[in-house]
């Protein structure tokens, strides 16, 4: 299992990835940009999502918004922004390629002298209105908000959201917003991935008739961070929130991703939570019925990631019933380690997982966003079948191992409740400042 | 050679588009076995489509449609609801269950050397459930919890009021969720009833799309479903085509009062067209024009020109009977009341004042037809597809002429479907939002007190 691809780097650095599915007459275009909020400053926060926003609202050649051509010509088109990597993409009817390709390669060149201060303050606006829709409306929030900054000191990258904070928002600068765009919105700080109805070495050309003629500017700054220090001790934070019933967060730092213990932790979460017969869900959902819900995730990160296990009490059942039985099932695990039974199932769906990945294309996900994703990521597009073996060579024994390893550590621990209700958080949390 | 920049490259022709072959055939039982071939990737995609929804909810059990079907994969035959966990894990399987107003659709995708214990596992679920108390008494806390958390999440309000307002008695008035006194009064017995008069084979289609031949799937799907009996003496489920229409709105603007909030939720439409109505093609680059996509009058109003929204839309709700028109956006506070006023004025100017452009006309219809392939993309969208044409009855045909359909329109045609389908004074708007902070600005729409309603 595979993705065949065909890698070429133009003069100014940039790579190209072509793979070729003949399935569907659509072509995927993926541009990934090695950027995101871990390149953000301390009172500077919400820069990389914000210009994302500014990279839809033309460019020098076609300064008439980025949808409209190419919506006319059937493509859908969205970005996203995290804390390691910006994307944007394209998914179009095989005769729009050139024009994907025009568009992308205008806006990578020759954004600036299309940015306005006027268009800069609407999408501002849209912004903010997108953190209070997403963040300071939505029931829990703000939780995330809490936990990262619990995790990371403020000085990591990692401490704030991508969304920002709103302060930094409203005090961001046209200035300051064009000077990021040149020192990571570079050729060499990207790749472009095209997948799908394509001929590769029409694409190829394609590529360096449209991106060979940018600038390859100087390579952007390394990130400076050291890596997180251990929590000392568990830290308890509390969150008064718009919502009926109280919520818990455990959150533990863990290996970053691809390292050691990544794809382990990976399938701890999937045989904590994932599916009815997982170790939480049927220990607190099913038969002891202390939660309506329970999730498990590693978080995977470039800098370092986190563990995170989050649980939302049923009406009458407490935040500390939840806390002991979730302690208890990690405890089992790490004294026991998993079972057959379940590294079989736990296998089988991480191998499922796989395969459903190359069902598609593009987008969000798919055939090109995978390999812009190993290429940017471990500069080596053809990692799928090593990816698929981290998880295929885990072992029962490295998951009991890793399991004590990370989820016997301090921790972070986040009580969300009803507003008012301060009775309902675990003792000993503190009121977190956090909006 | 260098890119020309002068100008935007004019995408080429259009590539054919052709929907894959569907293979029908039909079960001693009734049961309907479409397939289609996919061999892309080595999944199988089984889509199981019974045409009987929340719409089929008797009048004082809502949400029993969807309980039924939640309690499918929750032991079926000898299996315990933890085997069919199991069963389901093991396979590294997806199973969605989605129940709509008209229709109750489960569908299960998993690696193609699953196919058949997968359908096995499928169709033990649809014809024998368990359907036991114990089961049951956990599936209903959840769903009630549920209920419970959706009281503090604005797009839940707005759509469960919106609904109720709209539709009122008619069977399309409630969310197929249902309420909490309803659900407290089910009983299994019901739930029981319930399956026999619905899950009938003779009503069901299966479709398989995925890694394998016509005749491996078809002949997977007969071994799993071919024992299939129907139920001797049981009533029909409710339709909601033979139900009177819903009548006019009692208040034209309704709030739900949100202390405090960041943002207005808001929801303006009315009832519609059902899906066989003869402007559906008409109605898509309306609403493509309207506030189907980024660059719709109404998005690019609000949120590109005001900075009001993170984002507006708007769709038509095609369904068995008329379903609702619906724009829905969540706006800062102080924009509220400005806009609601743009967007009843944007739904107005539509239908004549401002008609529909030569150049909105080909965007749209261009945003629909090169766009199309996209659709079709993965087994489960074909399979999701093809269970369209079950569902409303479509030609077999449809997709094939879906294009050039829509690129027959011209702009008159499309403004002439807004005005025939759009009618302003029928149109309710709903906000979930701080009373207090918006009361002042509201009164200036002259569109009446707004009806105070409450949380449930």
């Amino acid at each position: 299992m595979n993705i065949p691809f065909t890698k070429h780097t133009l003069g100014n650095g940039l790579d190209v990835l072509v793979h070729e599915d003949h399935g569907c007459p659509i072509v995927a275009v993926s541009v990934w940009y090695h950027v995101g909020s871990k390149n953000e400053r301390p009172g500077r926060t919400g820069f990389a999502h914000l210009f994302e926003h500014l990279m839809f609202e033309g460019s020098q050649h076609y300064d008439r918004g980025y949808f409209h051509p190419l919506q006319e010509a059937g493509a859908s088109l969205n970005g996203s922004t995290n804390a390691d990597r910006t994307n944007y993409w394209e998914v179009a009817p095989t005769s729009a390629l050139e024009l994907a390709l025009w568009m992308e390669s205008d806006r990578m060149g020759y954004l600036l002298p299309a940015l306005t201060t006027a268009k800069f303050e609407n999408q501002r606006d849209v912004v903010l209105n997108e953190r209070r829709q997403n963040y300071e409306n939505r029931p829990y929030g703000l939780a995330g908000m809490a936990i990262v900054s619990a995790l990371f000191p403020p000085d990591h990258p990692y401490h704030w959201l991508t969304i920002g904070e709103a302060a930094d928002l409203h005090a961001a600068r046209l200035e300051q917003v064009k000077a990021f765009f040149q020192t990571y919105y570079r050729p060499r700080n990207a790749s472009l991935a095209l997948a799908g109805d394509v001929d590769t070495a029409r694409a190829i050309a394609l590529a360096e008739q449209y991106f060979g003629e940018i600038e390859s500017g100087e390579p952007p700054p390394p990130v400076d961070a050291a890596p997180p220090p251990p929590l000392a001790s568990e830290i308890r934070m509390l969150l008064e929130d718009r919502v009926e019933l109280p919520r818990l967060y455990l959150a533990w730092h863990s290996p970053a991703l691809f390292a050691g213990g990544d794809a382990e932790l990976d399938l701890v979460a999937e045989l904590l939570a994932s599916g009815k017969t997982s170790r939480l869900y049927r220990a607190l959902v099913y038969d002891q019925r202390l939660a309506t819900e329970v999730a498990a995730s590693q978080n995977s990160r470039e800098l370092g990631s986190f563990f995170q296990v989050v649980a939302t009490a049923a009406p009458g059942r407490t935040l500390a019933e939840l806390e002991r039985a979730i302690t208890r099932e990690i405890a089992t695990l790490v004294d026991k380690g998993p079972t057959e039974t379940e590294m079989e199932r736990c296998l089988a769906q991480a191998e499922a997982h796989f395969i459903y990945r190359l069902q598609t294309v593009g987008g969000f996900g798919g055939k090109s966003d995978q390999l812009n994703a190993y290429n940017v990521f471990r500069n080596d597009p053809a990692y799928f079948e090593r990816d698929l073996a981290r998880y295929r060579n885990a072992t029962a024994g490295a998951l009991q191992q890793m399991a004590g390893r990370y989820l016997r550590s301090a921790r972070a621990v986040l009580s969300v409740v009803p507003r008012g209700r301060l009775a309902l958080a675990l003792p000993g949390s503190q009121p977190v400042a956090v909006s | 050679m260098p890119a020309d920049r002068t100008r935007l490259p004019e995408p080429g022709p259009d590539h054919p588009f052709v929907f894959p072959e569907i293979r029908r055939r039909r079960l001693p039982n009734g049961v309907r076995v479409w397939t289609v071939e996919h061999r892309q990737v080595p999944l199988v995609s089984v889509l199981c489509l019974l045409p009987v929804g929340a719409s089929a909810d008797p009048p004082d059990r809502p949400g029993l449609a969807a309980i039924a079907a939640d309690m499918l994969d929750e032991g079926s035959g000898d299996r315990s609801a933890l085997d069919v966990y199991e069963a389901l894990g093991r396979m590294g399987a997806q199973l969605d269950t989605d129940v709509g107003h008209d229709a109750t659709l489960v569908s299960l995708t998993t690696l193609e050397r699953f196919l058949q214990p997968g359908l096995d596992l499928v169709a033990d679920m649809l014809m024998h459930p368990r359907l036991e108390q114990r089961e049951f008494d956990r599936v209903r806390d959840l769903r009630l919890n549920r209920l419970l958390q959706l009281r503090d999440m604005p797009p839940a309000q707005a759509d469960r009021a919106f609904t109720h307002l709209l539709f009122r008695n008619h069977p399309y008035g409630h969310l197929p969720l249902g309420s909490e006194g309803a659900l407290r009064a089910m009983t299994v017995r019901e739930l029981a009833a319930f399956h026999r008069s619905a899950f009938d084979p003779a009503r069901m289609t299966i479709v398989l799309v995925g890694d394998a031949t016509h005749d491996v799937l078809a002949e997977a799907a007969a071994r799993a479903f071919g024992g299939w009996t129907p139920s001797a003496d049981a009533p029909p489920p409710i339709d909601p085509v033979a139900a009177a229409p819903p009548p006019a709105v009692a208040s034209r603007l309704a709030l739900v009062h949100r202390p405090g909030a960041a943002q207005s939720e808001l929801r303006i439409g009315q009832v519609a067209v059902s899906r066989e109505t003869p402007d559906y093609h008409a109605l898509l680059v309306v609403n493509m024009v309207l506030g189907g996509q980024f660059i719709s009058r109404l998005n690019l109003k609000l949120r590109e020109e005001k900075g009001y929204t993170y984002g507006a839309r708007t769709a038509f709700e095609f369904r068995r009977a008329p379903g609702p028109f619906v724009f829905q956006a969540s706006v800062q506070s102080d924009a509220t009341t400005d806009a609601v006023r743009e967007t009843l004025a944007e739904l107005r100017a539509i239908r004549g004042e401002r008609p529909v452009t030569r150049q909105e006309l080909e965007l749209g219809r261009a945003a629909l037809t090169r766009g199309y392939p996209r659709s079709f993309e993965t087994a489960d969208q074909i399979a999701r597809a093809a269970a369209q044409l079950a569902l409303y009855g479509l030609p077999d045909d449809y997709f094939s002429r879906f294009v050039p359909m829509v690129l027959a329109l011209d702009e008159a045609q499309v403004t002439r479907a807004a005005a025939a389908h759009l009618d302003p004074p029928r149109l309710l708007t709903v906000i979930v939002g701080d009373r207090d902070r918006l009361a002042p600005s509201l009164a200036s729409l002259d569109m009446g007190d707004a009806a105070d309603v409450a949380v449930g």
